[in-house]
């Protein structure tokens, strides 16, 4: 779309393309199987058949980044693992999200003070649009931060791309 | 054989080398000085009375009071009935080796038992401790470009790491209880 974007006023709204592409996009998040710790047990979950994710279509966990665009970072962050995950978030085409599962990449966790090798949040790594808090959430939360960020997606615009313009403005370098 | 028969035959085969024993209580162990150990180390995995062939644990001390470092290796004897030194009833020793906090050097067993190899990496990893001869010598843990060694009682927590902040409870660079 980007021989439409950012080539109009704010005010310029494109109705129905807008309305159906961001319907195909919030409907059909594929995530990133990035679960590295006790959460990634309740994403498992959030994944079986009780608390089913694939009604929302988000059911199709992708072990390449190349082929995903939710990355759900379950599990606490260590600066041994911070440059991988830097590498995975770069490898991901646009757009893409990240939400942040669990107490440990909300803001370090329980290992905030004596963790001398967590990452005290995984959003001093990369962007985060949704937080999860819990030690671990319930599945019912994930579902719901999903839901959260089916809202964000359902009122993106093709005239003006913010958040893919926001994420090329905070590009994450790839240093190793 | 128990605690007290180990470390007789332990002080008449090495008599120079076994230092002092506590052997009271329920994880009794002997000190061995860091030179002589590789030896004791071979007499206690071939000798048919001890027969420890399996090392089930190496944790290391930081005794900062009395400026050194200490390596505990738990033993433990396996029942087996081949081979040419059955064995019926399992016992286990400890056997710990103390180095200066300074220059921390302990002789590597890895040749003796093979999970010496990851353990003693993880001691070198976090407390320091420097195995000679070890076929491995690298971290184990933490990342190769890590600096210090995170379990001393003195270590100071990083402020940061390849461009991301470390942060810690009220700034505090070494929190302790």
């Amino acid at each position: 779309m980007s021989w439409i974007e950012n080539r109009f006023e704010p005010g310029v709204i494109v109705t129905s393309i807008d309305w159906a592409i961001n319907w195909g996009r919030s409907s059909s998040i594929w995530p990133l199987t990035f679960g590295l710790a006790c959460c990634a047990i309740e994403m498992m979950a959030v994944g079986a058949s009780r608390f089913d994710i694939d009604r929302f279509g988000a059911g199709a966990f992708r072990p390449t980044p190349r082929q995903a665009d939710l990355m759900i970072v379950a599990g606490t962050v260590t600066y041994k693992m911070a440059s991988r995950l830097k590498r995975l978030y770069n490898q991901m085409p646009d757009p893409k999200y990240v939400i942040a599962m669990g107490a440990c990449t909300v803001g370090g966790g329980p290992y905030f003070k004596y963790g001398y090798h967590v990452v005290k949040g995984v959003d001093l790594v990369v962007p985060v649009d949704v937080y999860i808090p819990g030690c671990p959430p319930r599945p019912e939360s994930l579902l719901e931060g999903i839901m959260r960020l089916q809202d964000k997606i359902r009122h993106q615009t093709r005239a003006r791309d913010v958040i893919g313009q926001a994420n090329r403005d905070r590009l994450v370098p790839l240093t190793a | 054989m128990t605690p007290e028969e180990i470390c007789q035959l332990l002080q008449r085969t090495f008599p120079d080398v076994v230092e002092e024993a506590v052997l009271a209580g329920a994880h009794p162990y002997v000190v061995v000085r860091a030179d002589g150990w590789p030896e004791v180390a071979g007499f206690l995995r071939d000798d048919p009375r001890c027969g420890f062939n399996l090392l089930r644990c190496i944790s290391s001390l930081d005794l900062i009071e009395e400026n050194k470092l200490a390596a505990i290796y738990d033993l433990c004897a396996v029942p087996r009935t081949t081979g040419d030194a059955p064995l019926v009833c399992p016992h286990q020793f400890a056997v710990r080796v103390v180095t200066d906090r300074a220059d921390p050097h302990i002789p590597s067993v890895a040749d003796v038992w093979e999970a010496a190899d990851w353990h003693e990496r993880e001691a070198f990893d976090l407390m320091g401790i420097v195995f000679d001869n070890h076929p491995d010598p690298r971290r184990i843990l933490c990342p190769d470009d890590w600096e210090g060694h995170p379990l001393r009682k003195d270590y100071v927590f990083p402020k940061e790491y390849h461009g991301i902040p470390g942060t810690t409870e009220w700034e505090m660079p070494n929190p302790r209880h």
